[in-house]
């Protein structure tokens, strides 16, 4: 019996994103389904009654939600690629700094684009922190998986469609800053699961534009 | 072999977090050493193997540490894996207790620490999440006793581990934020895993929290001269 999967999204969200590039890493066939945040659909608010957020898996009508959960729940159901170690420690080291991308960078990167002055400067040292640790976790390795994709590579990677927008309104490089970072990045974006899911830098920007004229931000 | 080896685990006996490997780890029958004081005469050895958060617990295991709570019960079900399991087998299954395991973490610690502040609207917070867990306990446990099923495991303890502060907050303010008449499932649930060797080896009273609620009240309420 075939699988019936469908992503419910929206197109920039890089919590989305870390669904949508494990799912390419697996070759998972699925419907994509891009939501109207000001007009969720009944579909979203069953699926995730809790929180009403997207990314929402829905795999044979069961619904998974939050997308560190999803994207373990993807790679333990479709096995080929497996997108954490074998070994227990390196395994925990995974989850350690994938759950600290999840707790820090969506937060301060946010607050760079919707603060000024002191607020932003604070949120830009403390981005700039964040991704300094997370070259020191890569070290010499082309990805965080080893020589392939790995649960902290698909779990970072999607904020790289939104550096521009950080740097753009923070005023400042991250490749100056970071530039194993970059490199990693220019690394991943050589995968076609990263490269085909990833939107562009550039409309991500315009959308956040237009976010803040609607929410006053200036 | 990567069972074997020396086992640490600093932390406090006050703390829901360091509670949760403890509990796992007696699960597991794995002996461990428990290093106390982590912010006093332990400090250094916590900066040393928390450097990103220099925070307890530190789950230390032949010298390589590994933090986070939920990390460490991972780790712990990968590394020992004979006994109990702290899992589901089932993948839906599993993620479901991740997912609620990600919402008692998001949303019970602040309202807990908000109620003890006074913060408006912390003591309904904290009463939503118990009642959502009580509204999906039969669904998790599938009528067995522990929301893992037949043993204790991840969901479990992630909720369990905040039974000693929700009823020293309970017993300090004279109010229920688990009330066993609207949450018979949770009532019931939290009798049997309170009752488990493996918990009521590090689980404090009730009364021993509620000095140290006290105390740490005291300590960030001087009264005034």
């Amino acid at each position: 019996m075939a699988d019936e999967v469908i992503l419910l999204d929206f197109w920039p969200s890089p919590f989305g994103l870390r669904a949508r590039i494990s799912l390419a890493e697996k070759g998972v066939e699925y419907e994509y389904k891009d939501e109207d945040l000001s007009n969720k659909s009944p579909l979203l608010l069953k699926s995730n009654p809790i929180h009403k957020k997207i990314p929402v898996l829905i795999h044979n009508g069961k619904s998974i939600c939050e997308s560190l959960v999803i994207v373990q729940y993807i790679n333990e159901v479709w096995k080929d690629k497996p997108l954490m170690p074998e070994d227990p420690y390196e395994r925990a080291q995974a989850r350690f700094w994938a759950d600290f991308v999840d707790k820090k960078l969506y937060d301060c990167g946010t607050r760079i684009w919707r603060s000024k002055g002191e607020a932003q400067d604070a949120a830009k040292k403390e981005f700039i922190d964040c991704l300094k640790l997370l070259e020191g976790e890569l070290g010499d390795k082309p990805f965080y998986g080893g020589k392939n994709l790995g649960y902290v590579d698909v779990v970072l990677v999607p904020f790289a469609c939104w550096f521009y927008t950080y740097e753009t309104d923070g005023n400042f490089s991250i490749e100056n800053e970071c530039p194993k970072i970059i490199a990693w990045v220019k690394r991943c974006m050589e995968k076609e699961s990263v490269s085909k899911a990833l939107p562009d830098p550039h409309k991500v920007y315009e959308l956040v534009g237009f976010l803040k004229k609607k929410h006053g931000v200036e | 072999m990567a069972m074997g080896g020396v086992v640490k685990l600093l932390g406090t006996w006050t703390s829901p977090y360091a509670m949760r490997p403890s509990i796992a780890l007696n699960l597991k029958s794995v002996q461990y050493e428990f290093l106390q004081d982590p912010y006093g005469s332990n400090r250094s050895l916590l900066h040393e193997y928390n450097p990103v958060y220099k925070k307890i617990p530190v789950l230390i295991h032949n010298q390589r540490p590994i933090c986070e709570s939920m990390v460490i019960i991972q780790y712990i079900e990968d590394v020992w894996p004979t006994g109990p399991s702290l899992f589901p087998i089932d993948p839906y299954d599993r993620a479901i207790a991740r997912f609620w395991t990600a919402y008692i973490d998001d949303k019970l610690f602040p309202s807990l620490t908000g109620v003890g502040r006074g913060e408006p609207g912390a003591i309904e917070q904290a009463v939503t999440v118990f009642r959502h867990l009580e509204e999906n306990f039969e669904k998790c446990s599938k009528g067995k006793s522990f929301f893992n099923g037949d043993t204790i495991g991840l969901l479990d303890i992630a909720l369990g581990c905040f039974l000693p502060w929700t009823r020293a907050t309970e017993s300090i303010l004279g109010m229920k934020l688990f009330d066993p008449a609207k949450m018979p499932h949770l009532e019931g649930w939290a009798e049997r895993f309170c009752a488990d060797d493996a918990v009521k080896k590090v689980m404090p009273s009730t009364e021993k929290m509620v000095e140290y609620g006290k105390m740490l009240h005291a300590k960030y309420n001087p009264a005034p001269n």
